[in-house]
């Protein structure tokens, strides 16, 4: 049940885009085409996970015990960023299919916040591993669905005849509120 | 005249958010007050100046092949510099800023600044290309900031300026709004923009 929630809450309630602004760079930049937007998601999915996976037990077993807590954040983005670089290597060599599908987005995904972003969740919020598990791939997926609805909209928008002024990032940021605006009725439901 | 130039063009001409669309998630999270964003947009340039004038020491030393990691090592350092520092003087701002402080180390701008401007010119310069940047952040911020505040609660810097019982219009406040107000302004700036050329 505890599963149950955890997951509810991160997809939609605190969708972690539309409601906690994280991961935006990627979220208005790959949002073009409906297709681009899952290969991100699934990228996503896949680094977040990782990252959260090795960041957690990092903390837990080394920055801690030697009382270094301290050191979290600079730690963290190191190994996102060695994470990322070995991922792409390992994936090049053992599956050039995923490598191939994938390959663009990974390094575009040292400098999106909401891997660090969650990595620190994690710990604030006192999980332990199978719980920042769920959190992770329940974000990660909240994350990936947020993207996909939005490319849906946005090419629609290219055909839609907008105020001048307007067109591209303006009309795309007041689409992603007006998104955000329909999250809102998640509210309440945990 | 150079100098004054370096300074002057982090505000309008290539300010961080409204022109170069960099650093969009801090932006919107934490700009439901002026107070907010005006503590986040001190601390991003803090660790902006302190990073720039530090990268711009170091350049000559640091190879060319580990430039990036290097940088990203003394943006974090500042970073968790600023972050001990506002726990320990404004505990109440850092509560309200929560984990978007430690991301400031992931804000496009400062890696950003480091890549662009730090890694080629002088100390001095640099300097003056972060602080500039850095109030030019802080400026849009607090701009967003008080939109937000002034339309969703009806205060400005915590002073509130409608009868007492009254509300704002809620939604500004809330994440919705955050998108609206900056999707607003700049089409504005576009429009501004444009017509002084």
């Amino acid at each position: 049940m505890e599963y149950v929630i955890i997951i509810i809450s991160a997809i939609f309630v605190n969708n972690i885009v539309l409601a906690q602004f994280l991961g935006i760079c990627p979220f208005l930049g790959v949002s073009t085409k409906t297709e681009t937007a899952i290969g991100m998601g699934a990228s996503v999915l896949f680094v977040m996970t990782l990252a959260t996976i090795v960041t957690f037990l990092v903390h837990q077993y080394i920055l801690v015990p030697l009382n270094l807590a301290f050191l979290q954040t600079i730690s963290f983005i190191l190994i996102i960023a060695a994470l990322v670089q070995m991922l792409e290597i390992i994936l090049k060599k053992v599956s050039p299919a995923l490598y191939q599908a994938l390959g663009i987005y990974l390094p575009l995904i040292t400098t999106n916040c909401a891997v660090l972003g969650v990595a620190i969740l994690v710990i604030k919020k006192d999980f332990n591993l199978a719980e920042s598990v769920v959190f992770t791939v329940a974000t990660a997926i909240g994350f990936a669905l947020a993207l996909v609805i939005f490319s849906g909209i946005r090419e629609q928008l290219a055909l839609a005849d907008v105020p001048k002024g307007m067109k591209g990032i303006p009309i795309a940021l007041v689409t992603a509120g007006i998104l955000a605006l329909a999250f809102m009725g998640f509210a309440g439901l945990v | 005249m150079n100098q004054l130039n370096n300074f002057s063009k982090g505000f309008f001409r290539e300010n961080p958010i409204l022109v170069l669309l960099l650093g969009t998630c801090p932006t919107l999270a934490v700009t439901s007050s002026a107070i907010n964003g005006l503590g986040m947009g001190l601390a991003t340039t803090f660790v902006l100046f302190m990073s720039n004038v530090f990268i711009s020491l170091v350049k000559d030393f640091v190879p060319d092949k580990v430039r990036i990691p290097a940088f990203v090592v003394v943006i974090a350092s500042f970073v968790t510099i600023v972050d001990l520092l506002m726990q320990a003087y404004t505990p109440a701002l850092s509560k309200q800023l929560g984990i978007f402080i430690p991301l400031i180390v992931v804000n496009c701008i400062v890696l950003g600044r480091a890549e662009a401007f730090a890694a080629k010119n002088n100390v001095f310069s640099s300097f003056i290309d972060g602080l500039g940047m850095g109030l030019g952040f802080a400026m849009a911020l607090v701009i967003i900031g008080g939109i937000r505040e002034i339309l969703g609660a009806g205060s400005i810097f915590g002073y509130k300026f409608i009868a007492e019982g009254a509300d704002g219009i809620l939604v500004f406040i809330l994440a919705p709004g955050a998108f609206i107000t900056l999707g607003f302004l700049i089409a504005i700036l576009k429009k501004v923009n444009k017509s002084s050329k």
